[in-house]
């Protein structure tokens, strides 16, 4: 193998290569080839850093010198003064944005600097395609660790110890997991990772899987041992192409390494590792819904128990983690249980990953301890609300989860803080609000998924949440009363109580939660027939500027009722009576006198 | 069976089909597989763009499925199309962190410049419009797919422009 001095790190994950990765990583090999140095230095494509804001991201090691930002043009110069001359180019390093002080490295970085990564561990740092720099990382030693020296049963032990609960959502302890499949009787046993990903603002699986996909096969193979399965299926959803394909590639090498198949490391034990592709139901991320998808059908949830763990795929005991939670088992077995527990709060113990996004400066990924505040998430990594708006609200756990207000930033996050506050951790989904978002208006757009992905078997969650979702239609566009606001309590009660799975249980949140933090907003929706948020188009009022009209009669004649009337080079006005808020008269006006509230 | 049976059914060019041939190899290799009907239907998918329904009647035959079943199951999942597609598919992300930075507005406005509903295709077949979930671009947002190009940081403005670089 040649020894290189310098690796260029550049990622390719979904978000950089949107800002033009591929052309950047192209220039560097050009570049790098013009120069002869193609021995010495090596470019490689690796994994989501998490700083998608700042991309294309390329960082040099081992100077440890990380450029934001980078364009091919840039990438021209990084290579001239910084790799041939040894200059660190300091203009396309990362500004601190209020002092403007430039920082060399990445954990200097606010973004980076309470950042702990264990499951995100490799993505970033290695080339996900190339089997050799996973295990030069310490990547199969926990399975060959595993294999030769440990039973099943103090590997599950060491699981249990270490307080590992499931990140798919529901938290469920890990350990008691395998123990419960370990100990359900039968020759054939299936391992599954649940790579389904539905919440719609998060994608940190996809990162884990595009970044370091031998994580996730090593502790399946881990997990197969403990159990007693020699088979295991990765559902992954069809619209992940890349994560897809680095799979793919990964299980063949593992393959080749003897890491997978026969007779695993001459140990006599065998796994293999099968591909199951999702086709876009929310619904199948639930695991009896999935289980039923492998198998071929709808996939349509089924009552518990029997749990998975009893009887799941083909009727036999089946193991279902998600993507994050395997990530986290080599860590935990080549550091041991007391490291793990070290980390986190008294009852959620570790790291959890956060696709932090929205009216936030540094949108990303981030993996901190569990325990962190909203509010040093937020302000912190986050570096606070974009264009110095008013924070209103955050959203965790998807569209099962709640909206929280700025009293609880100070909460020190975990699986039950966020419960007892009205939300749920979730897939790790965290969506910042500002002043300008309508809360009536984003628990109609969650309600709104819940009613196209739930499946329709229970009646409370069919019809109850299309009657919700016309309600608060009908609250949006200025129809609402009162007793509508009591209905949807009342509903949202009943569609909890009496369905079946997780999808009915929690659908109700969304609106639950924020007509308990902003019960004003719907309250001025409903009475005042007004949008303090300036969101809900029906409820909106068109206004001409006197100060910026200069009566040119432009908006006079777009508008379609005549709504809009005055003379020639005077101020003109609208009647609110005849308006039908086409917007027609906003768009057309060149002087901004019109202005919409 | 027709005549039609070896030729293409997308459209009425006559030409053979070998895309056909594949498929019904695919079934057949899949014919003794558990739970081989969601692999059939993705490789169709992935073939011809949509599940063509006398391709549908193929599988099956092959996996000796009936008809209902398989449409029950190919109308469950959003990712199988019983309609053939546009040329273009525009897939505008409506995954939270988009819609809280306006996708609304852009969805809107493709649906109005284009003419059409959202998840259907154009009368002269040229676009798909689409509304997906996180592709995972948040930084981006909002973001939508056309093919394999990602666009980031949209403005409804942005949107004649983009549509005039596939209108060509
Ligand atoms: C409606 C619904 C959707 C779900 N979606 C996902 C998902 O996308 N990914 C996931 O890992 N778990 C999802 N779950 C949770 C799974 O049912 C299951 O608890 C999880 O995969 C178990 O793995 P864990 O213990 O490692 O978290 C979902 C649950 C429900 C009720
Ligand atoms: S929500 Fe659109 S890319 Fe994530």
């Amino acid at each position: 193998m040649v020894k290189y001095r310098m690796d260029l790190l550049v990622c390719g994950g979904t978000g950089c290569q949107a800002s033009g990765s591929s052309e950047v990583v192209e220039t560097f090999k050009k570049e790098i080839e013009k120069e002869g140095l193609e021995n010495e230095i090596q470019v490689i494509t690796t994994g989501c850093f998490g700083f998608c804001e700042k991309g294309p991201i390329v960082k040099i090691s081992p100077d440890n010198v990380f450029y934001v930002e980078v364009t091919p043009e840039k990438a021209v110069r990084i290579v001239k003064e910084h790799i041939i001359k040894g200059r660190v180019v300091e203009d396309y390093l990362y500004k601190e944005p209020e002092t403007k002080e430039v920082l060399h490295e990445q954990n200097e970085m606010p973004f980076y600097k309470k950042q702990l990564r264990i499951a995100l561990r490799n993505c970033g740092f290695i080339d996900p395609e190339n089997i050799y720099e996973y295990i030069a990382v310490d990547g199969y030693q926990a399975l060959g660790k595993v294999l030769t020296e440990m039973t099943p049963e103090k590997v599950i032990e060491e699981i249990k110890r270490s307080g590992l609960r499931g990140r798919g959502g529901g938290g469920f302890p890990t350990g008691v997991k395998w123990e419960m499949t370990r100990k359900s009787k039968s020759n054939q046993k299936y391992v599954i990772c649940n790579a389904d990903e539905g919440d719609p603002g998060a994608f940190m699986d996809r990162s884990i899987l595009e970044g370091d996909p031998h994580s996730v096969l090593e502790a399946m193979a881990i997990c197969g041992y403990c159990i007693g399965a020699d088979k295991g299926y990765i559902y992954i959803r069809a619209e992940y192409p890349l994560a897809i394909q680095r799979l793919r590639i990964a299980i063949n090498q593992a393959y080749e390494f003897g890491l997978l198949g026969k007779n695993i490391l001459g140990t006599g034990f065998n796994f293999d590792i099968d591909l199951k592709y999702g086709a876009g139901a929310f619904i199948c991320g639930e695991e009896t819904a999935l289980i039923n998808s492998i198998e071929g059908g709808r996939g349509e949830p089924t009552v518990k128990p029997p749990f998975p763990a009893q009887k799941g795929l083909w009727k036999q005991p089946t193991n279902i983690n998600n993507v994050e939670t395997f990530a986290n088992i080599c860590p935990i077995l080549l550091k041991g249980a007391d490291w793990f527990s070290s980390i986190g709060t008294e009852k959620s113990k570790g790291t959890k990953v956060f696709a932090l996004a929205g009216k936030v400066n540094n949108v990303g990924l981030v993996e901190v301890p569990m325990g962190l505040t909203l509010r040093e998430i937020i302000y912190e990594l986050g570096g606070g609300i974009k264009g110095d708006k008013k924070f209103k609200a955050v959203q965790t756990g998807g569209p099962s989860g709640g909206c929280i207000p700025a009293q609880n930033l100070d909460t020190p996050i975990d699986y039950d803080t966020l419960t007892q506050i009205g939300s749920m951790m979730g897939s790790g989904g965290m969506i910042v609000m500002d002043e300008d978002d309508c809360m009536v208006n984003i628990a109609k757009f969650y309600l709104e998924f819940s009613c196209e992905e739930s499946c329709g078997r229970c009646t409370a969650c069919r019809v109850g949440n299309t009657r919700m979702l016309e309600i608060l239609n009908e609250i949006t566009e200025g129809k609402g009363t009162m007793e509508h606001l009591d209905e949807l309590k009342e509903l949202g009660q009943i569609i909890k109580d009496s369905s079946l799975c997780g999808l009915g249980q929690t659908s109700p949140n969304p609106v639950l939660s924020t007509m308990n933090f902003f019960w004003d907003e719907y309250v001025a929706h409903v009475k005042d027939k007004n949008c303090p948020a300036g969101v809900c188009t029906a409820l909106l009022k068109y206004f001409i500027l006197p100060d910026k009209c200069v009566g040119c009669t432009a908006c006079a004649k777009v508008c379609p009722t005549n709504a809009i009337s005055g003379e020639v080079r005077k101020t003109h006005i609208i009647d609110q009576e005849k308006c039908i808020k086409c917007g027609a008269c906003m768009a057309t006006c060149r002087f901004n006198a019109i202005t919409r509230r | 069976m027709s005549n039609m049976e070896n030729k293409c059914c997308c459209c009425n060019c006559g030409q053979p089909d070998e895309r056909l041939e594949k498929v019904k190899k695919f079934i057949n290799d899949h014919k003794d597989v558990k739970g081989g009907l969601i692999p059939v239907l993705h490789f169709i998918q992935e073939t011809y763009g949509y599940l063509p329904e006398d391709v549908l009647e193929h599988v099956s035959d092959g996996l000796n499925i009936p008809m209902t079943e398989i449409f029950g199951v190919a109308s469950f999942y959003h990712f199988f199309s019983l309609e053939p597609k546009g040329e273009h598919i525009i897939r505008v992300c409506m995954g939270t962190a988009c819609y809280v930075k306006g996708a609304q507005g852009i969805l809107d406005k493709f649906a109005r410049e284009l003419n059409v509903e959202v998840g259907k295709t154009t009368e002269d077949g040229k676009f798909t419009l689409e509304a997906t979930r996180c592709l995972g671009a948040c930084g981006l947002a909002p973001v939508l797919t056309i093919g394999e190009k990602v666009y980031g940081r949209l403005t409804v403005d942005d949107v004649p422009r983009i549509l005039d670089e596939y209108r060509k």
